[in-house]
């Protein structure tokens, strides 16, 4: 059953929403959870489930994301017959070059899937967070001769509106769509997991291509043009652990879960277990001074601090009286002596001079881009270098690359930032 | 010039008691993810060695395991790469390794195949980060027919227990005592051997068969001291031989929580690569202390841990205490209990309240799978 399937993950999209975390990498390859990207909770996930011939398709600043990927050896996606593909846009004699949707993505890759000849393909996003066996759901697609299945999941009402919501009839077969709707008719979310007849999308990619209307999208035009034709289209009831970290806010609340004495989403089960390619690093050292409690440190962290509710990635060295809380340094980073952190997301790379103080006053509207920076945190970006005692308020945004010079006043206001 | 890599990783480390029954000196785990091999053959791949024999008898299925195909170290090649040597039967073979010259004797084959000139022979169960290619520069400057590697140990170590090398003025080796009574030097021989590999394929045609012992070093080297020009290499890093025993073993451990010794073997020198186990970062919970520690991947830490080496998938629980102890893979410290002075191998189970105390001169050891 698990050859007759093909994965074909979306890893192209920017993720706007992240701000600065995702400056120079693509939303998938952002880091999470202490040593993963997110992309690997999706590849993961295959290969647990058994699916060894995945095509990955990239667009926005790939760079990280293919040295992550390689040639997909941390997941056993090194394979004679398969693995891993990386699918980047390409040009021909008429000169179109960019995926403009995620149906056109896979339509541009039409060759590709043609020549894997699957039964049914597997479209995943590669932004979420979770666990699932995608064996379930091809399943139950199969026990319900469907054309297309969705994965779905029960949301809170008052959520309703932020996702694309399935209604279904008493077989699971959705007869309504609505995007984002006011008024929801279900509480069945869509989480952007579709299994496919090959046959079927196949038809289905080259009528959306020639369709100048269209935005070519699954979520926009691909499965609401089966509603409404009245295709066999059934929800596929996933219950468990899934997160789109698709805000700063959510991205900081997502990590932070993993704290938790017993997480929603569990890292520890040896039968589902995360992989992901690391640096080789030693083991997490804390010094006489450290005090640490409900974190996560990493390998090759060095840790003479205070440390509270916080993951700290790879690499991350804390000196001495320094106090972190709330707050997650992704790998790499330098944190001086004296520094205090709360309420921060400091990303890969950057060093803070020591007695400086990070997330401090009052909350205050950003004044650059208040609809992604809109909570306590403040972001500090890739490879910045803050002087020693420096303040810096909530909500701030310190950009990639800063540097001591950039700015004379490293007294940054709550809602300011520094470019 | 290329370099075959050879390792010595079939003896048992009589010393090391429990902690060796059931696997090679090589194998033990140490400084929380690796094992003692890992040392070796990171140094190996970091000098450009492509091609390295590992020479098991003793025990070897975890040291087998661990290595697999040798991809953590690049040495899944189609040229080269890792060979696991490990004795044979044949119709003219009826020994098992009968000491370290007998055990490459026997795989002649392997050093007449491979297209390399020279060979480096070193133990596995020695802790140390080094290039070797500094000791093969200083081998041709001086025209040397075989190197040794030296160096030249304070009161840290006890010397008795170290083969010892004078050398002249050049740095010739005029003389070579295997553990003496009463020291000749300082200078203690690492065990570790730099030569043309058809020096080395000739000397034990011409000794083996023939011989009574074995020994590399004594029976096939050192006869011909006189004969060849022995140069000795100095190495000034850090250096132990997890061989000489329990307390060297927990040494080893207690010394990584040295920053300048961490910072040498792990920060400043090769990386040092290791079988991987994809376990999540390690968690602190709200009742954890840790202090002075290594904690490494898959823990989950509720109790209080102070001076201690945590190997991979520990959990030690809410009041639990952890005091100057190495406590080894998927152990488990249940509530309440208090261990000092303790080195617990892979799988134990520390039941609540249990009250486990050693001495720093006579530590507790406890065997894998232990349930206390």
């Amino acid at each position: 059953m698990q050859s007759s399937i093909v994965a074909m993950v979306l890893a192209g999209g920017q993720g706007t929403r992240l701000g600065v975390l995702t400056d120079d990498i693509a939303k998938p390859a952002v880091p999470f959870g202490g040593k993963y990207r997110i992309i690997d909770f999706a590849l993961s996930n295959c290969v647990n489930s058994g699916i060894y011939k995945v095509g990955v398709l990239t667009q926005y600043k790939p760079h990280k994301l293919n040295a992550h990927i390689g040639i997909g050896r941390p997941w056993d996606l090194d394979r004679k017959g398969g693995g891993v593909t990386v699918l980047q846009p390409y040009t021909y004699e008429s000169g179109k070059a960019w995926f403009k949707g995620t149906a056109d993505a896979l339509y541009e890759n039409l060759d590709y899937l043609d020549k894997t000849n699957p039964k049914y393909v597997l479209v995943l996003s590669g932004d979420h967070i979770y666990g699932m066996d995608y064996m379930d759901m091809l399943t139950f697609h199969i026990s319900k001769h469907a054309k297309a299945s969705c994965a779905c999941m029960n949301v809170p009402l008052n959520e309703t509106y932020r996702f694309g919501i399935m209604v279904t009839d008493i077989s699971k077969r959705i007869v309504e769509f609505q995007e984002k709707p006011q008024h929801a008719k279900s509480t069945l979310a869509s989480l952007g997991i579709y299994i496919f007849n090959w046959d079927y999308l196949r038809e289905a990619l080259i009528q959306d291509a020639k369709d100048e209307s269209s935005s070519h999208d699954f979520g926009k035009d691909i499965i609401p043009k089966m509603v409404e034709d009245k295709d066999d289209l059934y929800a596929f009831e996933y219950e468990g652990y899934w997160r789109d970290v698709g805000t700063i806010y959510s991205y900081w609340e997502s990590n932070l879960e993993l704290i938790q004495s017993i997480p929603q989403l569990n890292l520890y089960n040896d039968s589902w277990r995360f992989y992901t390619r690391t640096e080789e690093m030693p083991p997490a050292f804390f010094g006489k001074e450290s005090v640490c409690t409900n974190s996560l440190v990493s390998e090759g962290c060095e840790i003479h601090g205070v440390l509270n509710k916080s993951i700290l990635f790879q690499g991350v060295q804390v000196g001495k009286g320094s106090i972190i809380k709330d707050s997650i340094i992704l790998t790499g980073v330098k944190i001086g002596d004296g520094v205090e952190i709360s309420n921060a997301v400091i990303a890969e790379n950057s060093e803070i001079g020591s007695g400086t103080r990070i997330g401090v006053g009052d909350f205050a509207e950003n004044e650059e881009n208040p609809g992604v920076y809109n909570s306590q945190i403040s972001v500090i970006g890739y490879n910045t270098n803050i002087p020693e005692n420096a303040i810096i308020g909530k909500n701030c945004v310190i950009h990639s690359d800063v540097n001591q010079d950039s700015t004379d006043n490293w007294h940054v206001q709550s809602g300011r930032c520094i470019r | 010039m290329k370099v075959l890599g050879l390792i010595f990783a079939g003896g048992r480390g009589e010393n090391l008691g429990l902690l060796t029954t059931k696997r090679a000196s090589a194998a033990l785990p140490v400084a929380g993810k690796y094992r003692m091999i890992d040392f070796t053959m990171s140094n190996m791949v970091a000098s450009d060695i492509r091609r390295v024999g590992v020479l098991t008898q003793y025990s070897p299925r975890s040291l087998i395991d661990h290595l697999g195909s040798g991809k953590e170290w690049d040495l899944d090649r189609k040229h080269g790469g890792l060979a696991l040597l490990q004795p044979y039967m044949a119709i003219n073979n009826k020994y098992w390794y009968r000491g370290t010259g007998d055990a490459i004797h026997q795989n002649m084959t392997f050093l007449r195949r491979s297209d390399e000139d020279y060979v480096l022979m070193a133990s596995g169960d020695h802790i140390y980060s080094f290039n070797y290619s500094d000791m093969f520069n200083y081998h041709f400057s001086k025209g040397a027919d075989v190197t040794f590697l030296y160096k030249e140990l304070d009161d840290t170590y006890n010397l008795s227990e170290y083969g010892q090398i004078e050398t002249d003025e050049d740095g010739r080796v005029i003389q070579f005592v295997e553990k003496p009574s009463e020291n000749v030097s300082n200078k203690a021989f690492l065990g570790i051997y730099f030569l043309n590999k058809h020096l080395l394929m000739d000397l034990l045609y011409n000794t083996i068969p023939q011989s009574e012992g074995y020994d590399i070093l004594l029976d096939v080297l050192i006869p011909n001291l006189n004969k060849l020009r022995f140069y000795a290499y100095k190495f000034d890093g850090y250096w132990r031989n997890t061989k000489k025993g329990v307390d060297e073993y927990f040494k080893i451990n207690m010394d990584l929580l040295n920053d300048e010794i961490r910072k040498q073997l792990f920060y400043t020198g090769n990386t040092v690569h290791t079988k991987l186990k994809d376990l999540p970062s390690p968690k602190c919970t709200g009742t954890a202390h840790v202090e002075n520690s290594i904690v490494s991947d898959g823990c989950i830490i509720s109790g209080r841990v102070i001076n201690s080496i945590v190997s991979r998938g520990v959990q030690i629980k809410a009041g639990a205490v952890v005091e100057n102890s190495i406590i080894m893979q998927d152990t488990v410290i249940e509530e309440g209990a208090h261990v000092k002075y303790s080195i617990f191998d892979k799988e134990c189970n520390i039941r609540t309240e249990k009250r486990l105390i050693g001495r720093k001169d006579d530590l507790l050891v406890f065997e894998k799978g232990s349930v206390i």
